[in-house]
């Protein structure tokens, strides 16, 4: 339909009007709990970006961060200041703009880990797919072993081993894109099995036989022709798992497996906090979670949402 | 039939060696292991008696063979922080690791069940779709934060239960059981709820998923047609159509309970499997963790293999594909 009318009305439409035109905005729009969630999560998103603007105080500049000012509860309770809104850790970092640093990295990861994945399962999808035969059922088989262990045993194992073949000093350099590669690597299986389906059914119609029919390298059959028809369901995994990625991330720096308390990551403020549960300063580690929760739970509801958008026989 | 079990029989011994070939490889060429088994003042000479006598000098596939040899009679060798026998340490955790999930698992399939039934049966009401909006919340609480909430409420500020270990445990032969005293099982509560918390919310969506696929179904409209009561349609007939994917998927979810109790056991200091593995990452302890891995994988074959077989018992349709 939009296609249509974008056509009619000639080529004043641009791009921003065939996506006001068309089903999904059209189901955006109509969906209160998307719009906030969406709202939610750029909100959340372009805060921890800026954080460097938005953020009251710098956490990680020491000439800032004052002792004397540790462990301060939050703003509304009494002993708290008005400065430090969500109160002070234990070493006198603002809380919430400590939420924002992390809420950074946890991002970072958590994209990071998602794109990484996406291409590498994408890619082993459309070559299993379309080669089909040895290749495929090599690819498969190894993502049968791979679907049957969960995600996060698979990335504390290849974190464990990145973490004994570098020295200890370059590890936690490199703890962000170590974490990048043991999370991707545990979360390639869903693109590859659901692309390689898509493509199978692809690789039938009569637009691919056109093309090798014409002579077209498969290359570009595949990623041009191909690729652009399969990306649907490739783009409501990648928004569950962007939700799972930040978890799993949050999970194992909780474990103390993930980024190093120099660049705490939500789940690290959260371990950092956990110690201090116990006397009393609970706020260290509750709102640091509430953010994690919040920010997981807007991908999470925008997830169902896309889910059910694209799926037509849900109408 | 027997064929059928016969290859995924071979399928799964074909896994354990990939797994293990993995973890010899993380045994042999993670750090090196004389060098975390000596102290420093050992000579090179010494050194490389050692190696001669360990037989690290012998080609690739005679130290794999050697490896899985050992590997079948359960030595793993010792562990390089602990000086234990890394079987000894695993066997002690066990026990802890695994009345844990039994108990979680169970509150799972309990609660879980039930509440997927329901609100497939009233999909529209408003309880069930305030189970559905929990249970995305449930999704979206990553497990160690639902504990530490527990242990705030429940151990810090309420202080009803013990917020970390076992508590007082029975030994009956070499295995360790919480079950039997009361300080066990008030410790046994709080890690339970957090590890089947996330398991329930699968359960229930899953349940509710497969419930309404089968109460669209021409037999379940035909029974309803006859002039069934609506509670031998639900109960009988729809119920049990839909337990047949769900017990595959409840297979395969005790597998990722144990993968998840590494977790719970972490926030709860609960003195598991988990927790021991855990330990050995952070100090790049290779025997406990290649040991750790064989034994996860070794859990989820046979798994895997029980249910893929039961599969087969249940459903006669793949008695006649699956020739």
């Amino acid at each position: 339909m939009s296609e249509v009318e974008g056509v009619v009305e000639g080529e004043t439409i641009g791009v921003w009007g065939r996506m006001v035109q068309s089903d999904l905005w059209y189901s955006f729009t109509h969906s209160p709990l998307a719009m906030i969630s969406a709202l939610f999560a750029l909100v959340f998103i372009l805060a921890c970006l800026f954080a460097g603007f938005v953020a009251p105080h710098d956490p990680f500049n020491l000439a800032s961060v004052s002792l004397f000012d540790s462990l301060l509860p939050p703003a509304w309770q009494d002993g708290g200041n008005i400065s430090y809104l969500l109160g002070t850790d234990d070493q006198g970092r603002d809380v919430f703009s400590t939420i924002l640093y992390g809420g950074r990295i946890s991002l970072l990861v958590g994209f990071l880990s998602v794109a990484f994945a996406a291409v590498l399962g994408i890619a082993v999808g459309l070559v299993a797919g379309y080669a089909g035969g040895i290749t495929d059922a090599i690819f498969m088989r190894i993502a049968d072993i791979q679907l049957s262990f969960p995600a996060i045993l698979i990335a504390l194992l290849i974190d464990g081993v990145f973490r004994g073949l570098l020295p200890r000093g370059l590890h936690d350099e490199v703890a962000v894109y170590v974490l990048v590669l043991s999370i991707g690597l545990s979360f390639w299986v869903q693109y590859a099995r659901t692309v390689r389906s898509s493509v199978m059914i692809e690789r039938t119609k009569e637009y691919v036989q056109a093309g090798q029919v014409i002579g077209l390298p498969p290359g570009t059959i595949l990623f041009r022709h191909i690729l652009p028809n399969v990306l649907g369901p490739v783009l409501v995994i990648a928004t569950i798992q962007l939700a799972l990625a930040i978890i799993t991330e949050a999970t194992l720096s909780f474990l103390g497996v993930g980024v190093p308390p120099t660049q705490p990551s939500l789940g690290t403020l959260i371990r950092i906090g956990n110690d201090y549960l116990f006397s009393g300063e609970w706020w260290i580690t509750i709102f640091p979670g509430i953010a994690l929760v919040l920010l997981v739970l807007s991908i999470n509801l925008l997830g169902d949402w896309l889910r059910d958008a694209l799926n037509p026989k849900l109408r | 039939m027997i064929l059928f079990i016969a290859k995924r029989a071979a399928q799964a011994v074909l896994v354990m060696l990939v797994v293990a070939l993995i973890a010899f490889a993380l045994f042999r060429y993670v750090g090196d292991p004389i060098n975390n088994m000596v102290g420093q003042d050992t000579t090179f000479e010494q050194r490389q008696e050692l190696r001669q006598t360990l037989g690290l000098n012998d080609p690739f596939f005679v130290q794999f063979a050697r490896f899985v040899g050992h590997a079948v009679q359960g030595d793993f060798g010792q562990s390089y922080q602990l000086r234990q026998p890394v079987s000894e340490l695993i066997a002690q955790r066990f026990p802890a690791t695994f009345e844990l999930s039994m108990v979680s698992a169970l509150m799972a399939l309990v609660i879980g069940i039930p509440m997927g039934v329901y609100t497939a049966l009233n999909r529209k009401s408003i309880s069930s779709r305030l189970f559905m909006t929990l249970s995305l919340v449930g999704i979206s609480l990553p497990t160690f934060l639902i504990g530490i909430l527990l242990i705030l409420f429940f151990g810090v500020i309420l202080r009803w239960l013990p917020t970390f270990g076992r508590g007082e445990v029975v030994q009956i032969g070499w295995w360790s059981t919480g079950l039997l005293t009361k300080s066990g099982l008030e410790s046994l509560i709080m890690p339970a709820i957090t590890l089947a918390i996330f398991q329930m919310t699968l359960i229930v969506r899953l349940v509710r998923a497969e419930m309404l696929e089968v109460l669209r179904t021409d037999y379940v409209k035909f029974a309803r047609a006859r002039g069934l009561k609506p509670r031998t349609v639900n109960f009988t007939i729809a119920l049990k159509n839909t337990l047949v994917p769900v017990m595959t998927i409840i297979g395969l979810q005790v597998g990722s309970i144990i993968a998840f109790a590494i977790i719970t056991e972490s926030v709860f200091q609960w003195p598991g499997m988990g927790l021991l593995f855990i330990q050995a990452i952070h100090q790049v302890d290779i025997p406990i963790m290649a040991a750790y891995l064989m034994l996860i994988a070794l859990i989820f074959v046979i798994i895997n293999l029980i249910v893929d077989i039961l599969y087969v018992v249940v459903d006669p349709r793949l008695r006649v594909s699956g020739k």
